[in-house]
């Protein structure tokens, strides 16, 4: 096996023993277990009312013991005829003890939506949030300091929004798009 | 009124200055002092805003994004092999790390496996781009801290693998070398003779040399040893990774702990901050894990050049038609600063429908903060800290 098939089935690995775990003590919280059969990750999709509470329990219970969110990352889904617009947050968590991993999804609508932030449980969540916050409009609950990082104080919309138009200018500075 | 000094300006200068200070009028003040955001201690645009009493640093407040180029943006709207020039440019100190991380998040949603001569090209060139990073920051912490010459010398070494590289690829630091299905160029017989003169030439002799005039300089040791100490479980919590996490006694790679690439084939050691002057946490332990890595990456280096086989050096079909399956991927590498991470999700389409970078520097810098409001940190310190993490302002901001 390769490098790369083993790493990937190290994941799946991972997700088939943690995935039970967080179901059994959240029924309600796991909206959804997502095991694709091919390279793509897995991901477990939890309600975001109970993301801080599942967070605790992944980083506090000693046989899992998250103890490193890797990233915040965001996507936005504009959505089509059949489907909801969605913004979608994924935290990447990793284990330094036990060397293993979690993806754990949560599905906002697109506007008006917010998730608790998870500041208190790792620092490292401060900074990403607020990027997730400045360049996609997620809304922290919850977070010390939720205002934007990489653009500009004064900047108007959140640039990542797939329906986001470009400013013509910024305090008198023209935007040229080619 | 109390009389207490005398000062000498200088032995040869006969008139006295006599100090008189009132002791019911001696009081401090705070003082906001704005560091940056352009500051050649900054290793960029970096800006810090520092609340003095004195020379004691109360809080700082750091303040990113003079370098947001916005590399997710514009991931969006070009396609997949396009990208690649981008994350050149995040990293610019290791830009082939940057370029593998990448390229192995699309080859996993592709499933694609590279041919192996590749895999081992790969591997050459990223350590190599390693230790001319790690030579850069060895160089210019010294310099942060007022040492001249170390700089020089590390700069002549790095000049010898840029000019490696330049023949490797035609490009000094923004290579594109490592794309989707392999590598642009094939590592040519007189390249690998050239890489093999380099290390014999580079170590030991020359990491002995580095030893003696800098890491064990007694002026270098008390600038940085004992200072912005970072507890192991602080730094797990900030999400500090690479050097600056085995600093703090962290044992954590992820070539050995998660191996991608093939770097579970070779025989390594993962150098952890000891305490062996000063406290396992702080600046020198930063410092000398990066040291040590250099020797590290040289046996990587040596074990590759043995056994790279012949063969393609890109799969060229797979290459020239890069388009993902629907999907989402995850995908993290050991870069010069930590660990890379590179959030692919892809729609079915030749274009990405989203890119996120997890950029190591993004989260190491984001501990400064709480560092100086714990800490007795004093403000010559504060150089010392933001060196000894290595940060690249490109990546931060991206």
């Amino acid at each position: 096996m390769s490098t790369q098939a083993a790493r990937i089935a190290k994941g799946k690995e991972d997700a088939e023993k943690i995935f039970p775990m967080v179901k059994e003590k959240f029924p309600d919280a796991v909206l959804e277990e997502s095991m694709p059969a091919k390279n793509a990750d897995p991901f477990l999709v939890i309600e975001p009312a109970s993301l801080h509470e599942v967070c605790e329990y992944l980083k506090n219970e000693s046989e899992l013991n998250f103890n490193l969110l890797h990233t915040v990352s965001t996507a936005d889904f504009l959505g089509g005829d059949d489907e909801e617009g969605r913004i979608e947050v994924t935290y990447f968590l990793d284990s330094t003890e036990h060397v293993h991993r979690l993806n754990l999804k949560v599905k906002l609508p697109r506007e008006g939506g917010s998730v608790p932030s998870v500041c208190d449980l790792w620092q490292t969540a401060n900074w990403h949030e607020r990027e997730a916050f400045d360049l996609m409009g997620v809304h922290f609950e919850g977070h010390p300091n939720l205002v934007r990082i990489l653009c500009a104080e004064d900047w108007e919309g959140h640039p990542l929004r797939k329906d986001y138009v470009i400013p013509e200018s910024f305090h008198g500075i023209k935007n040229i798009v080619y | 009124m109390n009389r207490v000094g005398e000062f000498h300006v200088h032995k040869n200068v006969r008139k006295r200055f006599v100090v008189m200070i009132n002791a019911g009028d001696l009081r401090t003040e705070e003082m906001l002092l704005n560091m940056g955001p352009q500051h050649p201690s900054t290793h960029g645009v970096f800006r810090v805003v520092i609340r003095t009493d004195g020379e004691m640093i109360l809080e700082t407040e750091s303040h990113i994004g003079y370098l947001h180029r916005c590399f997710e943006k514009i991931s969006e709207n070009v396609n997949y092999m396009q990208v690649v020039p981008y994350t050149d440019r995040m990293d610019y100190l290791c830009a082939m790390i940057n370029n593998l991380g990448y390229a192995e998040a699309v080859e996993k949603l592709m499933e694609l496996e590279v041919p192996e001569r590749a895999k081992y090209i790969r591997i050459i060139a990223c350590e190599l781009n390693r230790i001319a990073s790690h030579l850069l920051a060895f160089g210019v912490y010294g310099l942060d801290l007022g040492a001249i010459t170390p700089f020089l010398h590390a700069f002549r070494d790095r000049e010898k693998i840029l000019k490696i590289f330049e023949k490797l690829c035609g490009q000094r630091l923004n290579y594109t070398y490592i794309r989707v299905g392999g590598v642009s160029f094939d590592m040519t017989e007189e390249i690998l003779q050239d890489i093999q003169d380099f290390l014999d030439y580079f170590e030991p002799d020359v990491l002995d040399e580095f030893n003696r005039l800098l890491s064990y300089n007694g002026i270098f040791i008390s600038r940085t040893a004992n200072v912005g100490i970072i507890p192991e479980e602080m730094a797990i919590n900030y999400g500090l990774t690479g050097p600056s996490l085995r600093g703090s006694g962290v044992k954590r790679d992820l070539r050995k702990d998660e191996p991608y690439c093939i770097y579970d084939r070779f025989d390594f050691e993962v150098p952890v901050g000891d305490g062996e002057q000063g406290t396992v946490g702080d600046c020198w332990s930063r410092y000398i894990v990066r040291v040590k890595e250099m020797y590290e990456s040289a046996q990587i280096i040596r074990q590759a050049m043995r056994d790279i086989p012949g063969g393609a050096f890109i799969d060229k079909k797979a290459s020239n038609k890069v388009k993902p399956p629907k999907g989402e991927v995850y995908h993290k590498v050991e870069g010069a600063r930590g660990e890379l991470g590179y959030h692919v999700i892809s729609d079915g389409t030749d274009v990405p429908y989203r890119v996120k970078a997890r950029a190591p520097s993004f989260c190491n810098i984001s501990i400064l903060d709480a560092m100086a409001s714990d800490a007795n940190m004093m403000l010559a310190d504060i150089v010392a800290v933001i060196g000894s993490f290595d940060i690249v302002m490109g990546e931060v901001d991206r």
